[in-house]
């Protein structure tokens, strides 16, 4: 792992969880997300496996975006970006140590809510239940790589956090769906989810690439 | 590249004399940094306006002028972080100051520093993302400017004094060749901003360049060899200081 990468992630992870600012406002926005849609539908049986794919992906796209939404906003506050700017590393390892560490705060926080969500859903996993390990991930892996991308690209931006999720959720979308289909597919145990989970794949690799490569621009924009 | 603009005129502005410190020695030959004809634009506002100015190595560039005048503008200009609207900008013989930014030290009004980490980490972090360039120790920064190494409180529970040392020590930790210094006084007692005069003393010694903005012009006497006013953007005065330090 290149140095600089390292020293950014490092400090990510330690400010975070000195504050644990993202961290409480994610977790307690997610389970809100499933209490509420837990009581609205009282899900159980197969209604319950059908829509909970749907209320994960949901849950986690919400709460993600409350912390994508400040994921820049330490730099901002004391003009740190522009020290990191200043800065003879490339701008790239800034974005994927960011993009790791929020992907960490998601993932942890889907992990404590699993067993919430198997609760409140009455839910029994018919289909493969390890591939649920590379669903979750794949899927976490777009809505915050994008995220962070779009987050950058709208820091200068006086509705930077309306504008975010203009932004984001339309070209979320396609990652959405095959979260969605091969959450529910898994779950029910109807169909093959591998379609999906390769289409999750191949649209993580080309936006994640697609931003390591623009990420120089945004950043060193004025 | 030369940041330029030669196809668009801007008739408005007047050009300035080139405005240029006699360079006695030999090592002064190459100069620091070149602004010529130099504009900046914000929508249609003129932050800068047709700025020309040599800065030579190893001397203190002390830049006055009223809220407003453009000298926060020109030192981002200078530190790579805004592109001139018109005319170029080079840095140590030739160089686009983006390609020399390792080079340059800039501390602007705000720390530029984490509040929830303490100033060692701060610096820590700082070092690390200059790989390959001889940087000070945290430590040894952060004794420069007169805080204990050793203080473990997160910088947010620092004083404004403090965090501005601190934000002087993240500028020095990479032994910059031109330091670029916003308003560095404010917020500092006389005591601490004579011992930052010193040590900027020092500094300039080592043949490096310093170019500082203040309202304090007294407080920086002691080391300016040049100063320079700023007014509504353009330059309006260049007069020798008569440095005692």
């Amino acid at each position: 792992m290149p140095r600089a990468l390292w020293t950014h992630l490092v400090k990510d992870l330690r400010i975070e969880l000195r504050s644990l600012d993202a961290f409480v406002s994610m977790l307690f926005f997610s389970l809100l997300v499933v209490v509420l849609f837990s009581i609205a539908f009282d899900p159980h049986g197969d209604f319950s496996r059908e829509i909970a794919g749907g209320v994960l992906s949901v849950a986690t796209m919400f709460a993600s975006v409350s912390a994508l939404n400040q994921a820049w906003a330490r730099e901002i506050r004391h003009q740190v970006i522009d020290a990191q700017r200043m800065a003879p590393t490339p701008g790239a390892e800034l974005f994927l140590a960011k993009v790791i560490a929020n992907f960490l705060f998601v993932s942890v926080v889907q992990v404590i809510l699993a067993p919430f969500f198997l609760i409140f859903y009455n839910l029994h996993i018919e289909g493969q239940a390890w591939l649920l390990a590379l669903v979750l991930p794949l899927g976490t892996w777009a809505l915050v790589g994008n995220g962070i991308f779009f987050a950058a690209l709208s820091i200068r931006s006086r509705n930077r956090e309306l504008l975010l999720s203009l932004i984001l959720f339309p070209i979320f979308i396609p990652a959405l769906l095959a979260m969605v289909r091969a959450t529910t597919s898994i779950l029910t145990g109807d169909g093959d989810p591998t379609l999906w989970i390769k289409l999750l794949l191949g649209y993580d690799i080309i936006f994640t690439t697609a931003s390591l490569l623009l990420f120089d621009v945004v950043f060193h924009a004025e | 590249m030369l940041l330029t603009h030669p196809t668009r005129p801007l008739p408005q502005l007047q050009q300035t004399d080139r405005m240029t410190a006699p360079a006695s020695e030999a090592d002064r030959s190459v100069l620091c940094a070149r602004l010529d004809g130099v504009s900046k634009l914000f929508g249609s506002f003129a932050a800068l306006r047709q700025v020309t100015v040599d800065l030579e190595p190893g001397r203190c560039y002390v830049l006055i002028g009223e809220n407003g005048a453009g000298k926060s503008t020109l030192l981002r200009i200078l530190a790579g972080l805004l592109r001139p609207s018109f005319g170029t900008v080079t840095v140590f013989g030739g160089l686009e100051p983006h390609d020399a930014r390792a080079r340059i030290g800039y501390m602007s009004h705000a720390p530029m520093l984490y509040d929830e980490l303490t100033a060692e980490e701060n610096l820590r972090y700082f070092r690390s993302l200059y790989p390959g360039r001889a940087c000070l120790s945290p430590a040894e920064s952060l004794r420069q400017v007169g805080l204990d190494p050793e203080l473990n409180r997160p910088l947010g529970q620092y004083s404004q004094g403090m965090r501005q040392r601190t934000s002087l020590a993240r500028v020095l930790l990479s032994v910059p060749e031109l330091l670029l210094l916003d308003e560095p006084f404010s917020n500092m007692d006389i005591e601490s901003a004579r011992q930052m005069v010193e040590l900027l003393a020092g500094f300039r010694q080592g043949n490096r360049t310093i170019v500082l903005t203040t309202h304090q012009r007294e407080m920086a006497a002691p080391i300016a060899d040049w100063v320079f006013a700023l007014h509504a953007g353009r330059l309006i005065s260049f007069e020798p200081g008569r440095p005692t330090l």
